[in-house]
């Protein structure tokens, strides 16, 4: 066996991990000062104590709340969705046997690698012709099923469901839909909670669509582009946009802190698998 | 790569006659029976139905938001909109495309999208690797050590732009008064072309290198260990162990994150958007940021020349495509050598 590293290793794992902290300690060091000492040089080091004044400054510039929940709305549907529709798509190709199942799995796989997002004129418009136009439906249509979750779902369940225990409910006489419930699901579990994580974090983020798709709705992310809009000037208001950018910030790093071991394991098993 | 299962459906449904409780067998009278067969058809199609039933949604929703748009972003970029959609202008052929390759902005749109996208692969595959191989160890901690590398991850590239935005304002910003402190010129981050690319690609950097790392973590923990044995008895340290084993078996891994990080770093859009401090937001004063992606959204969204970004989208599509196909005829091509 390798021996236990050394310090070096720990030092430049250190440095790597506080240069990724630091620009978020920075948000919130600035976020808690007032304007006039947010931009003074040498800058303040320790958080200080305006955060909430600033808070209130956001409050009054953006309609946090209401985008949040916005966002929160959005966020959720699709993160329920695509793990219902990958789950069952993932689940009939990895276990049931049906003709062009191959050819169809080559199909999902490539789509992964065309870059769909550019294609936001014919979506602007079909939105539009529509009328869904700035409603959160149009947010978060195009994320209702992903590829990638239905890639990530079968490969899962390859392994996970035995190919006895679809048998044996069978043979009781379940049905098809019966037995993806309570063999199939039960067995996916994990992988489910990993992929909401991953499709809600992957909405909640976006900014290019729903910038594409709102006018005066807002999702969180289109209220911090306001914010920062509204902070420019002579001289920017760091103190108001980074306080923005900070509480936004929260409810994803509250996520992070209950369940980031989910996030990394994930990711890790995404990667050997696929 | 496919696991065929038995056709577990099929061996199911012939055995259905048989299906029911044996003493529900005895008694069957004639409706029974009846009852039977109709359950046993109706379970034939239930298992030759319900798999194109349960991939639909995906297929279904692809055409809607993914391929009717692709094509329909083709048709677009034959005519000549005239900026109202309604009035559907005259049929131009390939006009739209010849404005847009010798449209000046566009073809800086492509350089900087490249420079940009270069100085934030490059750079961050090496890193990540690094990460990878540091975390490849028997840490103490482990799992404080994953989690923390992967934070940024959770920031938003909307925050993500603003943070680092401050820290390169051009007039206050931190970064500036400490080379000022140090002696040095201050660097124009949001005017000097280049220097504004490498502020952009640090964030975009910021962001994904501890993801990656994890990917390529899982990779190395997936090398079988007594490789590492058998190289370390002959005599390898640990660097020589890293070159000789390491690399070459996280070669599939590397090639995964390349090609992903190629499809999206060519797309880059949040980033040069809001780096820009004028409330024009074109990807700086004199476009010195602004990538293709931000260029279809400006022609075509805000200013509403549909043909031209039309026919912008589908050569940024082809590009990318092409890029990606590349990328994967010479992963093919290097790691059949390898094999041999």
């Amino acid at each position: 066996m390798r021996n236990r590293p050394g310090f070096l290793v720990y030092g430049l794992l250190g440095a790597f991990v506080l240069g990724s902290a630091l620009p978020l300690y920075w948000s919130f060091v600035i976020g808690s000062h007032t304007k006039a000492d947010a931009n003074s040089f040498p800058p303040p080091l320790l958080p200080g104590g305006h955060f909430l004044e600033n808070a209130r400054r956001v409050l009054d510039t953006v309609d946090f709340w209401q985008a949040m929940l916005n966002s929160l709305l959005v966020a959720t549907a699709c993160g329920v969705a695509v793990v219902f529709f990958s789950t069952l798509a993932g689940y009939a190709f990895a276990k049931l046997s049906f003709r062009g199942s191959n050819a169809l799995m080559g199909f999902v796989v490539m789509t992964m690698a065309v870059p769909t997002q550019l294609a936001i004129v014919p979506l602007f418009i079909l939105m539009r012709d529509y009328q869904l136009l700035d409603t959160l439906a149009a947010v978060a249509l195009p994320t209702l099923v992903t590829a990638f979750g239905v890639f990530f779902m079968r490969q899962y369940l390859v392994d996970a469901v035995p190919t006895e225990l679809i048998e044996a409910a069978r043979m009781d006489g379940c049905t098809m839909l019966r037995t993806f419930w309570t063999v199939a699901v039960p067995a996916a579990r994990p992988a489910m909670a990993i992929l909401f994580l991953f499709t809600f974090m992957q909405v909640w983020t976006d900014y290019m669509w729903p910038l594409v798709a709102l006018q005066k709705t807002e999702t969180l992310q289109i209220a911090l582009d306001r914010l920062a809009l509204t902070g420019q000037g002579q001289t920017t208001d760091y103190a108001l946009v980074l306080a923005g950018a900070g509480m936004s910030t929260l409810p994803l790093l509250l996520l992070f802190v209950l369940a980031g071991r989910q996030l990394v394991t994930g990711i890790m098993q995404g990667a050997v698998k696929g | 790569m496919t696991n065929r299962t038995a056709p577990a459906g099929d061996a199911a449904t012939a055995t259905s006659p048989a299906d029911g409780p044996p003493e529900e067998r005895r008694t069957t009278s004639a409706r029974q029976r009846a009852r039977l067969i109709r359950r046993q058809r109706r379970s034939r199609w239930d298992v030759k139905l319900s798999p194109y039933l349960y991939v639909s949604p995906f297929f279904v929703l692809f055409a809607i938001v993914g391929l009717y748009p692709l094509l329909y972003t083709g048709y677009l970029s034959l005519f000549d909109w005239n900026r109202a959609y309604y009035v559907r202008g005259e049929f131009v052929g390939l006009d739209n495309y010849t404005f847009v390759l010798t449209d000046p902005v566009f073809r800086k749109s492509l350089v900087n999208t490249f420079s940009i996208f270069l100085m934030s692969s490059v750079p961050q595959v090496v890193l990540a690797v690094g990460v990878a191989a540091l975390l490849d160890t028997r840490l103490r901690g482990r799992t404080f050590w994953r989690m923390s590398v992967l934070l940024p991850f959770v920031v938003a590239p909307t925050a993500a732009v603003l943070i680092f935005g401050s820290l390169f304002a051009d007039r206050y910003g931190i970064i500036n008064q400490v080379l000022g402190e140090v002696g040095l010129e201050p660097i124009r981050w949001h005017v000097d072309r280049w220097w504004s690319h490498f502020a952009i690609a640090g964030m975009v950097n910021w962001r994904w290198t501890g993801y990656n790392a994890l990917i390529f973590l899982a990779a190395m923990q997936a090398v079988p260990r007594d490789l590492y044995e058998a190289a370390s008895l002959d005599g390898a340290g640990r660097v020589r162990q890293f070159f000789a084993v390491t690399l070459p078996m996280i070669r599939p891994t590397m090639i995964f994150v390349i090609i992903t990080s190629t499809i999206g770093g060519l797309q880059i859009f949040t980033e040069p958007r809001l780096f820009d401090d004028t409330p024009n937001r074109e990807g700086g004063p004199d476009h010195q940021y602004m990538t293709s992606t931000l260029y279809i959204y400006v022609k075509g969204i805000e200013d509403q020349f549909y043909g031209r970004a039309s026919a912008a989208a589908w050569i940024l599509f082809l590009i990318i495509v092409g890029i990606a196909l590349l990328n994967f005829a010479i992963t093919r091509f290097l790691t059949r050598r390898s094999v041999s």
